[in-house]
C-alpha cells in the first residue's frame, strides 16, 4: 500500500505531530509525505530525513501558506490518484482538512486511530474514550487521522527521501487567512511535554495561575494545561485545554491541581503514565484515576511544594 | 439570510457511557438522550444572528430516530429555531451519509450559512461540517469561537492548537462551533410549550435519493483499560519524595 502523510509545519520547521502519523503509515505500507506551504524548502529537507520515508511531495505556493482546507484538499484529492491512504496527525489542522479530502474522494474517514489492526481495520476511541471501537472499512482509499499519543514518534534522522515538486492546484477563492494570535511560550508544548501541571476552576483567576501553577511548572520544566472550566472563565487561553474536545496528552507525569476529573477532562489525560491529583475534596473523581493523591487546599499545598523542590 | 442548523441526538453528556457486555456498542436503552452540546451552541449562534436582524429564519434539521423530534427538535425550536426537519431513520448514518443528506437539504433550503457542532460527543468523529463544505464546494470555518457576518462574507475566529486564527470566508459558508462561541440559553417551559406549534416537516432518507449505506463495519466495542486508584500521601514532603522517585524532581 502506498501512503501519503500530511506534514504539519509552520513553513519554517516540521512539527512533531507528523512523526506519530509516519509511524502509523509505516504499518500500512510505503510512506510518502506531502509538504504543502510557502517557502518550505527547509521543511521538505527535514521531512526527507525522517526514517523510512520514500518520496516527499512538495507543493510550494502562496495558496498553501496557511493550510486553508479549501485550497489544500483538492491538491490532496489529486495526489490520491497515485496513493491508497492519506494520514493526518489529529491536530486542529489535520482535523480541518481530512474530512474535506474524504468527501472529495467519497470515502468515510476514520478519525483519531489508536492502532492499526490490519490494512483495513483500526481501533479508535468513541464516547470520550469511554469505549474503544474496532472498525473495518470497505472503502478503496483510506483517509485517516492519527492520535499522536498512541504511536511512537518516527526518528527524525536516517531517512533519505527524494524530494519532488508537485504542481499547485491554485487558490480556490473561497477563503483567506486574516490573522492569528499564536501564543509564544518558553515552556514545552503540551502535546509533547514529559511533565504537565494543569489547573482547574479552583484557581479562581488568571493571577493565581501565574503565581501558583506556573512556578511549579517551571520548577519541573513542565508544560501548563487547564480544564475547560478554567479556559471558559478566561484564566488561561484556549490552547491550554486538555480533554475530549481539547488536547490529548500522555506525559510521564500529569499533575491535576483543583480539577474535579469530569469524564471530558479524563478523556484527554488518562493515558498519562503517572497521574498526581491535588484536590480539597477527597471524593473528587480525579482520585479514582490518580496514582498519587494529596487531599488539601491547593493555595497552601502548591506553594509549599514549589518551595521544597 | 436563512440559517440552517443540523443537530444530533446523543447520549446526554452527564451520563457515563456503558459498553454492552456483548461488545456490540454502548448501551443506549433507557438512558437520557439529549442534543449534542456543540449543536446547542450552533442554535444559540443562529438565534442570536436572527435577534440581531442579520438572519431572517433559523431552520433546524436532524437525521435520526422518531424520538429525536421530542428529544432535540423541540428543544431547538424552544431555543428559537423557526421550523424543523426530521429525516427519520432507525439506521446509524455515518458522517459521510449525513453530509450527503444535508447537502440535499441545503440545495432545497438555500441557506446563507450552515452552523454545525464541531463534533458529536458520541462518535467523536469531527467530520460532518467539513464533508458538507466539500460536497457543496463552500468555504469552512471550523472550531469557531467568534463569527462576524459582514455583507457577502463571514469572518470566523478559530480555536487552533497554537491559539486563535481568523479566516475570512465567502458566503454561503459552513461554520462549526467550539465551546467558547457562546453560552446557550435554556429552553424554558413556556418556550417549550410555544415551540410545539412551530412546524416539523417529516421526511425519510429515501426522499432525498442519496446512498447512505455505511462504509465502516463496527467489529467490536470494548471498554478501555481501567486505571486503578493509587495511593494518597499525607503531606507535601511525601509528595516531594514521590516526585523524586519518579525522576521529575531532584
Ligand atoms: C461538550 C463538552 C465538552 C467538554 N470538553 C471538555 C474538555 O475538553 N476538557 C475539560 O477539562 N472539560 C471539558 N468539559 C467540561 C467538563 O464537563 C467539566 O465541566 C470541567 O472539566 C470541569 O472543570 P474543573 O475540574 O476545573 O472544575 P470543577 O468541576 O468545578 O472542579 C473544581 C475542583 O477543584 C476543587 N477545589 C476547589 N477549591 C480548591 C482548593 N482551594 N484546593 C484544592 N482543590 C479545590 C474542587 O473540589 C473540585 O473538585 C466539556 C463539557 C462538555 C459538555
Amino acid at each position: 500500500m502506498k501512503t501519503l502523510v500530511w506534514v504539519e509545519h509552520d513553513n519554517q520547521s516540521l512539527k512533531d505531530a507528523t512523526l506519530a502519523a509516519v509511524t502509523a503509515a509505516a504499518k500500512l505500507g510505503e510512506v510518502h509525505l506531502l509538504v504543502a506551504g510557502k517557502g518550505v524548502d527547509g521543511v521538505a529537507a527535514e521531512a526527507a530525513k525522517i526514517e523510512g520515508v520514500g518520496k516527499v511531495h512538495v507543493a510550494d505556493d502562496a495558496a498553501y501558506e496557511h493550510a486553508l482546507a479549501e485550497n489544500v484538499a483538492p491538491l490532496i484529492v489529486a495526489l490520491m490518484d497515485s496513493h491508497d491512504a492519506v494520514l493526518f496527525p489529529a491536530t486542529t489542522t489535520g482535523k480541518n482538512i481530512a474530512p474535506r479530502v474524504a468527501a472529495g474522494l467519497d470515502v468515510m474517514q476514520i478519525s483519531d486511530i489508536l492502532s492499526v489492526e490490519g490494512p483495513d481495520t483500526f481501533t479508535r476511541p468513541i464516547y470520550a474514550g469511554n469505549a474503544i471501537a474496532t472498525v473495518q472499512t470497505s472503502d478503496k482509499k483510506l483517509v485517516i487521522t492519527v492520535r499522536g499519543t498512541a504511536f511512537a514518534k518516527a526518528a527524525t534522522s536516517g531517512g533519505s527521501g527524494t524530494v519532488e515538486a508537485v504542481s499547485a492546484a491554485g487558490d480556490k477563492g473561497l477563503s483567506t487567512f486574516a490573522g492569528a494570535e499564536i501564543a509564544e511560550s518558553t515552556r514545552p508544548e503540551l502535546t509533547s511535554a514529559k511533565v504537565i501541571v494543569s489547573g482547574g476552576r479552583a484557581l479562581q483567576n488568571s493571577e493565581n495561575f501565574h503565581t501558583i501553577i506556573e512556578p511549579l511548572a517551571d520548577k519541573l520544566g513542565a508544560a501548563v494545561g487547564a480544564s475547560r472550566a478554567a479556559v471558559d472563565a478566561g484564566y488561561v487561553p484556549n490552547d491550554y485545554q486538555v480533554g475530549q474536545t481539547g488536547k490529548i496528552v500522555a506525559p510521564e507525569v500529569y499533575i491535576a491541581v483543583g480539577i474535579s476529573g469530569a469524564i471530558q477532562h479524563l478523556a484527554g489525560m488518562k493515558d498519562s503514565k503517572t497521574i498526581i491529583a491535588i484536590n480539597k475534596d477527597e471524593d473528587a473523581p480525579i482520585f479514582q484515576v490518580a496514582d498519587i493523591g494529596l487531599v488539601g487546599d491547593l493555595f497552601k499545598i502548591v506553594p509549599e511544594l514549589t518551595g521544597k523542590l | 439570510m436563512k440559517l440552517l442548523v443540523p443537530v444530533k441526538r446523543v447520549l446526554d453528556y452527564n451520563v457515563k457511557p456503558r459498553v454492552k457486555p456483548d461488545g456490540t456498542g454502548v448501551d443506549l436503552a433507557n438512558v437520557k438522550m439529549s442534543m449534542n452540546p456543540f449543536d446547542e451552541i450552533a442554535i444559540e449562534e443562529a438565534v442570536r444572528l436572527k435577534e440581531k436582524g442579520v438572519a431572517t429564519e433559523v431552520v433546524v434539521v436532524t437525521i435520526g430516530v422518531a424520538k429525536a423530534e421530542t428529544d432535540v427538535l423541540l428543544t431547538a425550536r424552544a431555543m428559537g429555531a423557526d421550523r424543523a426537519i426530521l429525516i427519520q431513520t432507525d439506521d446509524e448514518v455515518e458522517p459521510l451519509g449525513v453530509a450527503k443528506l444535508l447537502a440535499k437539504v441545503a440545495e432545497e433550503e438555500q441557506p446563507g450559512l450552515i452552523i454545525l457542532g464541531k463534533q458529536a460527543i458520541d462518535d467523536d468523529s469531527n467530520q460532518t461540517g467539513q464533508m458538507l463544505a466539500a460536497l457543496l464546494g463552500w468555504a469552512q470555518g471550523t472550531f469557531a469561537s467568534k463569527v462576524e457576518l459582514a455583507g457577502e462574507r463571514v469572518k470566523v475566529t478559530r480555536e487552533v492548537d497554537g491559539g486563535l486564527e481568523t479566516v475570512d470566508l465567502k458566503l454561503p459558508a459552513i461554520v462549526t462551533t467550539d465551546l467558547r462561541l457562546n453560552e446557550p440559553r435554556y429552553a424554558t417551559l413556556p418556550n417549550i410549550m410555544k415551540a410545539k406549534t412551530k412546524p416539523v416537516a417529516k421526511k425519510t432518507v429515501a426522499d432525498y435519493g442519496v446512498d447512505v449505506s455505511p462504509r465502516l463495519k463496527m467489529l467490536k466495542v470494548v471498554e478501555p483499560g481501567k486505571r486503578q486508584a493509587g495511593i494518597k500521601v499525607g503531606s507535601v514532603d511525601e509528595l516531594v519524595e514521590k516526585l523524586k522517585a519518579l525522576g521529575v524532581a531532584k
